[in-house]
């Protein structure tokens, strides 16, 4: 029979890691049960985070909020200051199955799932955010972007877990999207997404942008060539025309059981056209 | 293991792997046979079932993470052989055709019509839809089933 740890302090779940390895984590189950009930083997020993009521917490700082790692989807939709100052996170999570995997899936579980396709991870890379991990060694911080070594691989080491998200607050001279292409609009797997953070001006010059892009490379990216095409340029429709063209040359999308390289590349231009078309129009 | 869980107001003990799903619980060692499993992959809906008054897929949920909790099965949204609203909208308005679905569209509704957000006002045709977009009907009854979702809303609403 398996062996299931169940904590209800923080600093027991760090003991845990430190003592029994192998140890496979389970937070809200949504991804990993689906592994299991397909027949993968399920480990002998896990570490169920569940019970961890002190990574719950959804906290408001001058310019950014820390969120813990085990708030569920329908948390983030719910939170009245995650809808004001993290808009695309909510649209995001909106997009994540249903009710059913809403209410049961975590953002922790999303960033350390390591997915190219989780949806909440575009966001988090065009703003910037931070993830606390924690260890009996103690806390640390890695940026996002830093987070993911390669396919569904991460810097955390055995004994470290994902503790909490620092995501800077959207500024209200900042215009945000998120965007999902899937086959439909709930339960579907993305087959491109994108974040776009952006500084506009009244004479429509872009004062800064970031992009992020998800299932179209081996993790999320930040198309950064793509945003040195854009950053500080008047939107018109040579520049929309251009930042099309680099996007698609950008991106480094694969064939897969949901959709095709063209089909994503084609995609990831149209929708950094259709955020720039947005703004203009605007 | 010896894991304690409430059941449709029932205290139970089942002894089991901590890692069994919540799905298997229900029907192999509680006897509740009213959750049906359809895709197993938590796409479909039809092993839905209320925990602390959130609507979940079972199958994903291992039964370790539901100690304590409280859990309603279709077989427990009647009251003393009464029907609940919902479920007389769908026998008034022919929501069921195959009916393997409906268990779990029976407590996806139940949750919506709980919602504190919703407790003053109906919801709209657009919510009925969204409450109900992670449960899969194979016969596309849709239609008459968010009409019944409507209707006992109403009358949830009137009753209040």
């Amino acid at each position: 029979m398996n062996k299931v740890y169940s904590p209800k302090e923080l600093s027991e779940a760090f003991q845990i890691l430190n003592s029994y390895q192998p140890l496979k984590i389970v937070a809200g189950g949504t991804d990993l049960m689906v592994g299991y009930n397909s027949g993968m083997p399920v480990p002998d020993q896990l570490l169920n985070l569940w019970k961890l009521d002190e990574l719950r917490h959804i906290d408001e700082y001058p310019s950014l909020l820390k969120i813990g790692a085990l708030c569920t989807y329908t948390q983030l939709i719910k939170d009245e200051r995650v809808r004001k100052y993290a808009p695309t996170l909510v649209d995001a999570a909106k997009t994540i199955g249903a009710m059913q995997i809403q209410n049961r899936g975590t953002l922790g579980g999303n960033i350390v799932n390591a997915s190219p396709a989780g949806d909440c991870l575009p966001v988090l890379a065009a703003f910037d955010a931070v993830i606390e991990i924690g260890s009996v060694r103690g806390l640390r911080q890695v940026p996002f972007t830093d987070f993911y070594t390669g396919y569904r691989q991460t810097v955390l080491a055995e004994d470290e877990m994902v503790t909490n998200i620092l995501l800077p607050k959207q500024k209200t001279e900042e215009s945000a999207k998120f965007y999902k292409v899937g086959t439909r609009a709930a339960q579907a797997i993305s087959k491109v997404m994108m974040s776009v953070r952006a500084s506009i001006d009244a004479q429509k010059c872009v004062k800064e942008i970031a992009i992020a892009v998800g299932s179209v490379a081996p993790t999320v990216i930040r198309t950064r060539l793509t945003e040195m095409a854009i950053r500080g340029l008047i939107i018109d429709e040579s520049l929309i025309a251009t930042a099309r063209k680099e996007m698609m040359e950008e991106v480094r999308p694969i064939t897969d059981i949901r959709s095709n390289e063209h089909y994503r590349r084609t995609v990831s231009g149209n929708l950094i056209a259709k955020f720039l078309r947005e703004n203009y129009l605007a | 293991m010896a894991i304690k869980i409430v059941v449709n107001g029932q205290d139970l003990e089942v002894s089991v792997s901590p890692m069994k799903r919540l799905l298997d619980v229900l029907r192999q060692d509680c006897y509740l046979t009213g959750t049906k499993e359809g895709c197993g992959e938590g796409e479909c809906g039809a092993c839905s079932v209320l925990v602390d008054g959130e609507v979940i897929n079972s199958c994903l949920v291992p039964v370790c993470q539901v100690e304590g909790s409280e859990i309603v099965t279709v077989e427990g949204l009647a009251e003393n052989g009464k029907l609940v609203p919902v479920q007389e909208a769908f026998i008034k308005y022919g929501a069921a055709q195959c009916g393997i679905c409906i268990p779990g569209m029976l407590m996806a509704a139940q949750a919506l019509l709980d919602s504190k957000e919703l407790s003053k006002q109906t919801p709209t045709r657009y919510e009925i839809r969204e409450a109900i977009a992670g449960n899969l009907c194979r016969c596309t009854g849709y239609m008459k089933i968010v009409d019944a979702i409507e209707a006992a809303a109403l009358s949830t609403l009137e009753k209040k």
